[in-house]
């Protein structure tokens, strides 16, 4: 297994350089620093007297690092207080990351704030000339993230679903990744992959699609931690007994349709279930 | 070379034991414990009822030490009981059922909701640094409270082991284990993490960790744990078994602590760096040493050095508090 260099296990904090508002609840933070991350990684953040959580990484161009988060818990309400120059400690990067081979055509699923990690995926594809379907749900309109982003990314097409159908296709991006997969739109000799993040109920049906449709497929999943580094055991699923720190977040269709928990229930910091 | 055992009834395939603390909150977690190739594995401490641990960060190391502060939260018996229960349906290995509570009341509480599952031994800890948080002081520091609550526990579990998991953070730790041998345990686990201690972050002038300080442990601690292991040997003359923890990351750590008088050895911090398969390839890496050494059984280690100081006219280690 990846050793985890030991620097990332004791978390440093950095001044946030640039604080950019998306949504009325989503807000991303730069900092300047690289922790060389790949697309699907994590780093845990820290705000120093509060608490400390696990975030997808946005973006780390080797120059900056970008978190892009929702304020729906206590923790991530905090954070949204902070301003340009606060501290804010961070470790990692942690986990497994999305990989694609050149030129091969990838159906990008984002639910949420998932749009943040995903248009990492994106950017950092692009350069291997792979060819794009970016599908962005969310509630409404105006949950919508990073669209302008997608939309200046080249080879790259922009499906946009929102459940009350106030922008784009009007239901779930689960039906329009049927439909892409039905159209068999793949031009280019490498077969299709799909990845997802988002929430669970989500990634779920996309899972159960792409075994059906016979796709390769992978996404990120999210449960509690602690360490972050493969120690305290919070984020180990049933039945394999895998660790989502270590074996995850990213993890293939293959293995996640053997995690029987997977869009039934998640457990707490003490290990006690709760159902989706 | 053999590297099994019989211990106190229980038969362990090899000395090597998930520590308590390291993963081990569910089943899949001990069964994959297991799979990996574990001799034993013990659970997180359970309490008689829900406890909330400190919030993050709780868990941060370097090459040389971990701080843990995690503050021993459980969601109580009835999801332990689930686990335990599903766990024994498959029983790949032993399974050692750690407990905890705040009063000897507590520990026997917990104790009577998890006997009837026939785990394989209990392991009651006294000392975990949660307790300075939470009453000011550690059981294991006190002869009277250790044996109070021991004897009370000893009456829930019946024939079932028992072992006591010590603190280093005492002058005696060798009187202590002789104590809790009076009071009925069966056997010692040592040592628990030592300290606490604390780390800061320059720039916010922060304690790191959320609860300030937090228990020691990975490399810097096998040498704390080699003496008390030793310690509690000699008091003890070498009759209970001793599962010794601290700082084992390799075949020759393991080795060290039984020769100290250790006749299981936990694994905790190491796993971090390594998946469960750790447990495999020290077991392979123990019997490759054996064999070329020519011990033909593992319990052959198990206080050798005692052993070796007599034979040359030295009667037990020195240097210790009067």
């Amino acid at each position: 297994m990846k050793e985890i260099p030991l620097e990332d296990r004791l978390p440093r904090t950095y001044r946030i350089a640039k604080i950019v508002q998306e949504t009325e609840h989503v807000k991303t933070f730069t900092f300047p620093l690289s922790f060389g991350a790949k697309p699907g990684q994590f780093v845990m953040t820290w705000l120093p007297g509060f608490d400390e959580v696990p975030m997808s990484i946005a973006m780390d161009d080797g120059e900056e690092l970008k978190i892009t988060f929702f304020d729906v818990g206590d923790m991530t309400k905090e954070l949204f207080k902070l301003n340009e120059g606060d501290l804010v400690g961070l470790r990692g990067p942690f986990g497994t990351h999305y990989t694609w081979q050149k030129d091969q055509r990838l159906i990008l699923m984002a639910g949420g704030y998932g749009a943040a990690p995903m248009y990492f995926v994106a950017n950092e594809a692009i350069k291997d000339n792979c060819t794009i379907d970016f599908v962005v749900g969310a509630r409404g309109k105006e949950h919508l993230l990073y669209l302008e982003e997608i939309k200046g990314l080249k080879n790259t097409t922009l499906h946009i679903a929102t459940d009350d159908g106030s922008m784009g296709y009007k239901g779930y991006n689960t039906e329009v990744l049927e439909k892409l997969l039905n159209l068999n739109p793949s031009p280019s000799p490498n077969p299709i992959s799909v990845f997802a993040c988002g929430p669970e109920m989500m990634m779920k049906r996309i899972s159960d699609i792409c075994v059906a449709k016979k796709v390769d497929c992978a996404m990120s999943l999210e449960r509690y931690m602690k360490c972050g580094y493969g120690l305290c055991g919070n984020c180990v699923v049933d039945p394999l007994g895998i660790r989502l720190c270590i074996d995850g977040p990213v993890v293939k269709n293959e293995i996640v349709q053997n995690i029987a928990e997977f869009g039934k229930y998640h457990r707490d910091d003490l290990g006690k279930k709760h159902t989706f | 070379m053999n590297l099994s055992q019989e211990i106190l009834g229980i038969h362990f395939k090899n000395p090597l034991v998930l520590a308590s603390g390291i993963w081990g909150i569910t089943a899949s977690s001990w069964k994959e414990v297991a799979r990996g190739g574990a001799g034993a594995v013990t659970t997180k401490s359970l309490w008689p009822h829900e406890h909330k641990g400190n919030p993050n960060p709780t868990i941060i190391s370097t090459e040389h030490w971990m701080l843990n502060a995690v503050g021993v939260p459980d969601a109580g018996p009835v999801k332990s009981r689930e686990e335990i229960g599903e766990y024994m349906k498959e029983h790949p290995v032993p399974l050692i059922v750690n407990i905890v509570g705040l009063s000897a009341e507590e520990f026997s509480a917990i104790a009577r909701e998890i006997a009837p599952f026939k785990p394989d031994a209990f392991e009651v800890n006294l000392s975990t640094p949660t307790f300075l948080k939470l009453r000011g002081k550690l059981f294991a520091e006190d002869e009277k409270e250790v044996e109070d609550i021991l004897k009370s526990v000893k009456k829930e579990i019946g024939k079932i082991p028992m072992f006591v998991k010590l603190t280093p953070n005492v002058p005696n730790i060798g009187e202590i284990a002789a104590a809790a041998v009076r009071a009925g345990a069966d056997g010692i686990t040592a040592i628990n993490t030592v300290g606490p201690g604390m780390a800061i972050d320059l720039r916010s002038r922060m304690p790191i960790l959320a609860a300030h300080k937090g228990g020691l442990s990975g490399p810097a601690l096998k040498p704390i744990a080699v003496r008390c292991i030793a310690e509690i040997y000699e008091a003890t003359e070498g009759k209970v078994p001793i599962i010794g923890t601290g700082g084992v990351y390799t075949a020759e750590d393991a080795i060290e602590l039984m020769l100290a008088g250790a006749s299981l050895v936990g694994i905790g911090t190491a796993l971090a760096d390594h998946g469960a398969d750790l447990f495999a390839k020290i077991a392979k890496d123990m019997d490759s040493w054996c064999t070329s050494e020519g011990i033909k059984e593992i319990s052959e280690l198990t206080g050798a050095m005692q052993r070796e100081l007599i034979k040359r006219g030295i009667k037990g280690t020195s240097m210790k508090h009067a």
